[in-house]
């Protein structure tokens, strides 16, 4: 059975929180197991990158020494915001030793590199976890035509991120929703920014990023759009309706996560996956696989 | 842009960009200008100098112009740019530390909903180890003035279960509380 630590990061209880449950559902039923990280605390984010170098690699450094104390080897963060500052610590902390000791001075158990962080997506786009999810769809989701978006803190850069994938034109999450059944469509925005970031201090900005991937999607002829970072996921979601109303456009795309997704073709009951907690009502996506 | 005196001002700022390289781990000198990085730079649209200006202006020692740039609080830290980067630059670091210095010398004021929300975000960090949503979302708009910023998506939010009313807070709030104060002080700040 797989076994990895998990760090659900600040939005899997809260505004992802649709990510978190689906998280649980779809990993009990494929007998993967996560351990969460004890007492763990916030990744520290953009705010703490933009204001300091050191605070920007103790804050995760921490967690991941805290991973250190349960049995596994691996640890995950399905935020991609998340993973990309675990990354930047193991990245940053391998190439120098001084800089390691720096950080190490400044936490209470010390960070030594022994759990490794290991890409969400691919705990489930692996071949053999792939092939598992093959045996056990019991509603195919064929039929579906989905935009995957990786958004851009799981695959850049790719020498600090650290997995094996393509940075431009990614494929694992494509390759799990062929599993699934359903038609990964090629469209050229699954890597472009969002622009979440700028959501609390340049709205417009934001507003223009998010409404041109949910066109070129809805150009693309997908019947939703399949993300995998909670903020790129909350963006594309919540802020839809505002984008709607500043472009005079309707799309109407609903935002599942790739792990819903999973679940939904595993047969799980889309409650417990959370779709309620979705902004853009998912009826239709539900629907055409037959799960409403 | 004013006039600039490029041998005055290499000579006045020589040290602030062997300090931005040195702190970036970046040789900003390995750049060729051929511009990839804007081309691919998804925020350019908002930018008043284009990253590779930003990289060029830096080697010719304009610090002022560049930490009083609107484009260093314009990047979103989306790493097109280091990964398409030819001459193997990490531009999305060199932005991180260009941020980092124009706080440290006043330079902010362009940044400053930007930095508000940095601060008000460590903030909660550091007070229970883990975000508090709503807590920032509202010290944030008091501190800007723009007092219903997204207020709009509080209850919804709430009405799904996508907000807590408190703050969950961690045990170990004194080791995180003692990572910002050793910084404070092997920083001298």
């Amino acid at each position: 059975m797989p076994k990895y630590a998990l760090y659900p990061g600040c939005s899997l209880e809260t505004g992802g929180i649709e990510y978190g449950m689906s998280s649980h559902a779809v990993a009990h039923a494929l007998g993967i197991e996560f351990l969460e990280v004890p007492d763990w605390n916030c990744c520290g984010a953009s705010s703490a990158h933009m204001t300091d170098h050191l605070l920007s690699l103790a804050l995760p450094a921490r967690v991941l020494a805290l991973a250190e104390t349960l049995p596994v080897t691996e640890m995950v963060a399905p935020c991609a915001a998340c993973h990309q500052r675990f990354a930047a610590v193991e990245y940053e902390l391998s190439r120098d030793e001084d800089l390691k000791r720096k950080v190490n001075s400044l936490l209470e158990r010390p960070y030594t590199g022994k759990v490794k962080l290991r890409s969400y997506l691919d705990i489930f786009a692996n071949p053999e976890t792939l092939e598992e999810i093959r045996k056990k769809v019991k509603r195919s989701l064929k039929g579906l035509k989905v935009a995957c978006y990786y958004g851009c803190l799981f695959v850049k850069p790719p020498k600090v991120v650290n997995f094996v994938d393509d940075p431009e034109n990614p494929q694992a999450m494509d390759n799990i929703m062929r599993a699934l059944g359903a038609e990964p469509l090629p469209w050229p925005y699954k890597t472009e920014c969002c622009g979440a970031s700028l959501g609390m201090t340049k709205e417009e900005a934001c507003t223009k990023l998010c409404n041109d991937i949910l066109k070129i999607a809805k150009d693309s002829g997908a019947d939703c759009i399949v993300a995998a970072c909670p903020l790129c996921q909350q963006n594309l979601d919540m802020r839809q309706i505002s984008v709607e109303k500043k472009y005079g456009t309707q799309y109407r795309m609903p935002i599942p996560f790739f792990t819903q997704l999973i679940g939904l073709a595993l047969g799980l009951d889309p409650k417990t996956l959370g779709f309620k907690k979705l902004f853009v009502d998912p009826a239709g996506v539900l629907r055409k696989v037959g799960a409403a | 842009m004013g006039e600039v005196n490029f041998s005055q001002v290499m000579e006045q700022n020589r040290s602030f960009v062997d300090k931005v390289i040195e702190k970036s781990g970046q040789d900003i000198r390995q750049c060729y200008q051929c511009a990839k990085c804007s081309g691919g730079c998804p925020g350019s649209f908002a930018m008043d100098y284009l990253p590779n200006q930003i990289i060029r202006m830096l080697m010719l020692g304009m610090k002022e112009e560049v930490l009083k740039s609107q484009t260093i609080w314009v990047c979103m830290g989306c790493n097109t740019c280091t990964t398409r980067c030819i001459r193997d630059i990490e531009v999305a670091h060199v932005m991180d530390t260009l941020r980092q210095e124009a706080i440290k010398a006043g330079y902010a004021e362009k940044g400053r909903l930007v930095t508000i929300f940095n601060d008000v975000f460590l903030s909660t960090i550091r007070s229970y180890g883990r975000l508090f949503e709503a807590g920032l979302l509202m010290m944030n708009n008091m501190r800007t003035g723009n007092l219903f910023k997204d207020a709009q998506f509080g209850l919804p939010m709430m009405l799904k279960g996508k907000a807590k009313p408190f703050p969950h807070r961690i045990k170990g709030r004194k080791e995180i509380k003692n990572i910002f104060e050793k910084i404070k002080r092997m920083e001298g700040k």
